[in-house]
């Protein structure tokens, strides 16, 4: 196909322009134009669709009447949240168990082949016991918990229950100065932020779309559930419930931590556009698709593929040489003492004032690449053996939490401090790809870690004049 | 521009709209005649959402949500339905 | 053995994605555009012997409110011209979801139309008649659900008549009111000498008419890459061009 040549390119396009300006400056031009294509679909609709039950079209609808209504909407909201939480923690505990018994038994051969061919201490440590540990501690504490999460979640999102909570929830962003359709891009963000990054392109206004990504850390990822979920079981509950009781309980605690997410999100959105980023809520409409049944089989099988390939790759991508970078900073002594201890001490007197220790502000500054790697490298910093250690049995990871003297506390400003600390480096990658500014991407991490500063100092200090602790 | 009818923001829930204006220039009225919102159309007021707004309408066979910023630019006058039958 | 190019385009909620997922199985990848860089997914699928990539377009309600992903969808079909633009709609509510059609269908023939949804319709009571709508649009029409499969050879039939060439059909007119094919009239000419001959002139003279600055910006930015670009013949996809 040949082009006939342009005529002077540019500033050819804008005489175009000027023509056009002058000729649709006449009349009412625009509307008709519209109209035009408006009329002849309706022509065509009217000629060639017969609606025989004009009732029964709206009878998709019919279960908005409970799921949006003004008793029932917040009620089915929270409830959902927390059975699809309570779904996860039942379902995850065995098959977690289970795969870290399997990378034990395979690393007591490893172990073994190592020695056969009398390979040095520090080769064994830096590959087995720092690489393969880190690895596998990560598939099996991620894997389980993910794979279910994921799978119930799509289900919920191919119903087409996700816009209604948007509907439901519109009010409190809209006061609070953003978008409708951050909701949704919240709901990415149980997932992954560094995706629910991307997923804030579904909002138009510049302004409303920054607020989504500066607060989308507040949702807890796929990389903080574990911690989460381990944390809670372990320290929140008190010690005689157990069973069926005690998932429960747990699921319930996740929920109150994602509501302070939610709480969170909403001020600072609130804040920030009083500040930095006024201006008018911008145009609003959002679309409430008709329920339709998942395709339950399929839609499983799709986010169980997906989530479980993300998993692993991140899990060799990040957590191995994670593993490795710990175990040689756990191994090489310097005075007497190895580089992990001393960081720790460092940050100990800080640390305190918040209700941690410098272990867990360590774990947190080494787990920038991946929120996944912060427990682990936590729990190896605490073994005197310098190695991350199997997640195997919760007891006995409690029992190493409470010789370090951890209390409620602590675990719970650890919790706090997860939910609202900077997002992984992943995130903050992508949040300066999409706003092509090194300014935002800054303060989507500075942000946050203020606000976790805060709240898990003001949490500590109270608990400490109150006497709880 | 003024339009004749009652803005949608004010119809009652189940009340049945004709489409007679909307005051609104941009891209935000294109998005709306997109939607279906355009003047000759029947609307239906489905429901207030928990909190009070947005409301959802029935327009063109779809279920659309708009807060009272944009739905109380849009005017109609009722044809039908309402609470009472 | 030919490949051809399908892009899907469809208001959100369609089943688009449905579709996209059944025809292109596992072998899908996440593909970035020449030009804005919007990430959606891009696969492949055969069909008697002809191969086919298939682009999913953002799910859009409409090609002229000038939402990013709206653009996107708009310069996709425009200038990476597509073997196939297939449009996929919602059997139950087709009249909001043949505008997004008709605006496609005025940019080019060369497209399918693919009224997804249609066991859902009918249990709901709507009757289409497929042959009034393929006869006034001028393109072939399928009906199909794609998630209990149904119809999905007669669609695939379609798509391989329209991009072997088997079927043509010249952009659809809409014919406005007196003005504005008058404003149209006087401007197509100079849309022609001004872009040439490769894009739809009727069309851009209309959207020029409706004040449509956006896709200005994206013709000046197209023509001036092609510029670059002319000597090389390096046009098509793969071209990645950042910002």
């Amino acid at each position: 196909m040949e082009l006939q040549p342009a005529i002077n390119g540019e500033g050819a396009l804008d005489s175009l322009r000027t023509a056009a300006k002058k000729l649709a400056d006449k009349g009412s031009i625009r509307d008709e134009i519209v109209g035009g294509i408006y009329g002849v679909s309706a022509e065509i609709c009217s000629s060639a669709v017969v609606y025989r039950d004009r009732k029964k079209l709206g009878s998709t609808y019919k279960l908005d009447n409970i799921v949006t209504s003004r008793v029932w909407g917040f009620p089915i909201m929270l409830a959902g949240l927390g059975l699809v939480f309570w779904i996860t923690i039942a379902g995850a505990n065995y098959p977690s168990s289970w795969l870290a018994s399997l990378f034990s038994f395979i690393e007591g051969y490893l172990t073994a082949g190592f020695t056969a061919l009398h390979a040095p201490a520090w080769l064994h440590g830096v590959l087995v016991l720092g690489l393969y540990r880190g690895t596998s501690s990560v598939i099996s504490v991620m894997l389980p918990p993910m794979m279910i999460f994921f799978p119930v979640f799509a289900l919920l999102e191919n119903f087409g229950y996700l816009p209604r909570v948007a509907f439901n929830m519109d009010r409190l962003f809209k006061k609070s100065g953003g978008h409708g359709k951050q909701a949704l891009t919240m709901s990415m963000g149980f997932g992954c932020n560094a995706a629910a990054i991307i997923s804030t392109r579904i909002i138009e206004s510049p302004r409303e779309r920054m607020l989504a990504i500066l607060t989308n850390n507040f949702v807890p990822c796929n990389g903080r559930w574990p911690t989460l979920i381990l944390l809670s079981s372990m320290f929140m509950i008190g010690s005689a419930a157990s069973g069926a009781f005690s998932t429960l309980a747990t699921a319930l605690v996740l929920m109150g931590i994602v509501l302070v997410g939610i709480a969170v999100t909403l001020t600072v959105s609130w804040v920030l556009s009083r500040t930095a980023l006024r201006g008018v809520p911008t145009h609003y409409t959002l679309e409430l698709p008709p329920y339709r049944r998942p395709q339950i089989f399929k839609t499983i099988l799709r986010a169980s593929k997906e989530k479980s390939l993300n998993v692993l790759t991140r899990a060799i991508v990040v957590a191995a040489p994670a593993g490795i970078i710990t175990w040689i900073l756990g191994n090489v002594m310097v005075s007497g003492d190895s580089v992990l201890n001393h960081m720790a001490a460092f940050f100990d007197p800080f640390a305190s004032l918040l209700g941690l220790d410098g272990f867990i502000i360590m774990a947190f500054i080494l787990g920038l690449p991946a929120n996944e790697i912060v427990l682990p490298i936590l729990l190896m910093g605490y073994m005197s053996s310098g190695a991350m250690v199997d997640i195997d049995g919760l007891g006995g990871i409690k029992d190493i939490f409470l010789g370090q003297g951890w209390t409620w506390l602590t675990a719970l400003n650890m919790m706090l401090f997860s939910l609202l600390h900077y997002p992984c480096g992943t995130t903050l990658v992508n949040i300066y790809k999409e706003t092509k500014s090194l300014k935002w991407a800054v303060l989507s991490a500075a942000i946050p870690l203020g606000i976790a500063v805060a709240v898990t100092f003001a949490v500590a200090q109270a608990a400490r004049l109150l006497g709880w602790v | 521009m003024t339009v004749a009818g009652t803005p949608l923001s004010e119809a009652a829930n189940g009340s049945i709209l004709r489409i007679t204006g909307i005051d609104v220039q941009g891209v935000l009225r294109r998005r709306l005649l997109d939607l279906g919102f355009v003047v000759g159309n029947a609307v239906e007021v489905l429901r207030r959402s928990p909190l009070g707004d947005p409301v959802a309408f029935r327009v063109s066979n779809t279920t659309i949500a708009l807060r009272r910023e944009e739905s109380s630019l849009i005017y109609g006058e009722r044809i039908g339905g309402g609470r009472d039958e | 053995m030919s490949k051809f190019t399908v892009a899907f385009a469809g208001n959100p909620n369609t089943g688009k994605s449905t579709l996209f997922n059944l025809l292109t199985g596992l072998r899908q990848h996440t593909g970035n555009w020449a030009g804005k860089t919007v990430i959606t997914a891009e696969g492949e699928f055969t069909h008697n012997g002809h191969t086919y990539k298939a682009v999913d377009l953002p799910g859009t309600y409409s090609l002229y409110s000038n939402s990013a992903d709206e653009e996107a969808a708009r310069d996709y079909i425009i200038f990476e011209q597509p073997d196939v633009t297939l449009v996929v709609l919602d059997a139950t509510s087709l009249e909001r979801n043949l505008n997004l059609a008709l605006q496609v269908l005025e940019i080019t023939g060369r497209a399918v139309i693919c009224i997804n949804l249609i066991d859902e319709a009918r249990r709901l009571g709507i009757e289409i008649d497929l042959k009034a709508i393929a006869k006034r649009l001028g393109v072939p029409v399928a009906a199909i659900s794609a998630r209990s499969e149904i119809g999905i050879k007669q669609l695939l039939d379609q798509i391989e008549r329209v991009a072997t060439g088997a079927v043509t059909a010249p952009p659809l007119r809409i014919t406005y009111s007196e003005e504005i094919e008058q404003g149209i009239a006087e401007l197509t000419p100079l849309v022609e000498r001004t872009v040439g001959s490769r894009y739809p002139a009727r069309w851009i003279a209309l959207r020029l008419l409706d004040g449509d600055d956006s896709l200005l910006a994206s013709l000046k930015e197209h023509m001036e890459r092609k510029e670059a670009a002319s000597s090389k013949e390096v046009l098509g996809h793969g071209v990645t061009a950042c910002h």
